[in-house]
């Protein structure tokens, strides 16, 4: 394995672990529900992507940033962002939701077979 | 029935005091080494893409569907939630703690239907993180717009 390549994965690694441990901690010290915790980390997404400040840490650390819910967010209002400036306020809508497709068609999707094919365990 | 008053605050008590304390520290070393190995892997195979010419969205894209299928997968044979209870936010956070927030309710409301149960309540958990994501990108966008910032 290459230098460049032990340190990029090094970088995942490190950031992702930390930001999973952000949502610990809002379980286990905050005692938020998966919900709220999952609610609040997309919404802070949305807000360091407003100002553009989550873009350099997936710049930084690949999927580590990209990977958790948090991007989510990021990506979201990214889109957003760039339909308002392409085509202004209708721009925001019709851009959300580009960047996201594949992760929530293909979660709808696989899902849905899942369901079909196993039976529930208890 | 020992002649106390059985006050909410009275049960709060007791339920604090026989709840055990959550071990924090090694939650949080779970689930920084679940949740850094899972997003070092999913970091490999993206490298790995990019190493064979594939586009850089392209590459994210295959990522994501690889993580979701997989998830899936492990949530049917019952793998997932198992290792999911040790790792704890480590396999939540992560994109694949969505796929299986949706898979799990499709497979758990199966028994009453596959559209009142499966179709209904897929979106469970994920709902909160459409609604809260939606929300705000396009309140911040809209926002962002008026502002003459984007």
């Amino acid at each position: 394995m290459n230098g460049e390549l032990a340190a990029a994965l090094l970088k995942s690694f490190v950031v992702g672990g930390c930001i999973c441990v952000i949502g610990q901690l809002l379980f286990d010290a905050a005692k938020l529900t998966p919900a709220h915790t999952m609610s609040i980390l997309v919404t802070a997404g949305a807000l360091l992507g407003a100002f553009g400040i989550y873009d350099k840490l997936v710049d930084f650390a690949g999927e580590g940033a990209s990977l958790p819910i948090v991007s989510f967010g990021n990506t979201l209002v990214t889109s957003a962002m760039e339909g308002a400036a392409e085509s202004g306020f209708f721009g925001i809508w019709s851009q959300m939701l580009a960047d996201v497709s594949t992760g929530i068609a293909a979660a709808v999707f696989f899902a849905f077979a899942t369901a079909l094919i196993f039976k529930p365990h208890g | 029935m020992n002649g106390k008053p059985q006050t909410d605050a009275h049960y709060d008590q007791l339920v604090q005091r026989y709840t055990p304390p959550r071990p924090i520290a090694k939650n949080c070393a779970l689930a920084f080494l679940s949740g850094g190995l899972l997003t070092a892997a999913a970091e490999a195979l993206r490298r790995w893409l990019l190493a064979r010419d594939m586009a850089e969205d392209a590459a994210g894209g295959v990522v994501v569907f690889a993580v979701i299928a997989l998830t899936s997968l492990l949530t049917g044979l019952g793998v997932y939630d198992r290792l999911g209870q040790v790792c704890g936010a480590g396999l939540a956070v992560p994109i694949s703690g969505f796929a299986n927030s949706m898979t799990s309710a499709a497979l758990e409301f199966k028994s009453e239907g596959l559209v009142l149960g499966t179709g209904c309540n897929a979106f469970r958990l994920a709902g909160a993180v459409i609604v809260f994501g939606i929300g705000s990108a396009g309140l911040l966008a809209t926002l962002a717009l008026m502002l003459n910032l984007v």
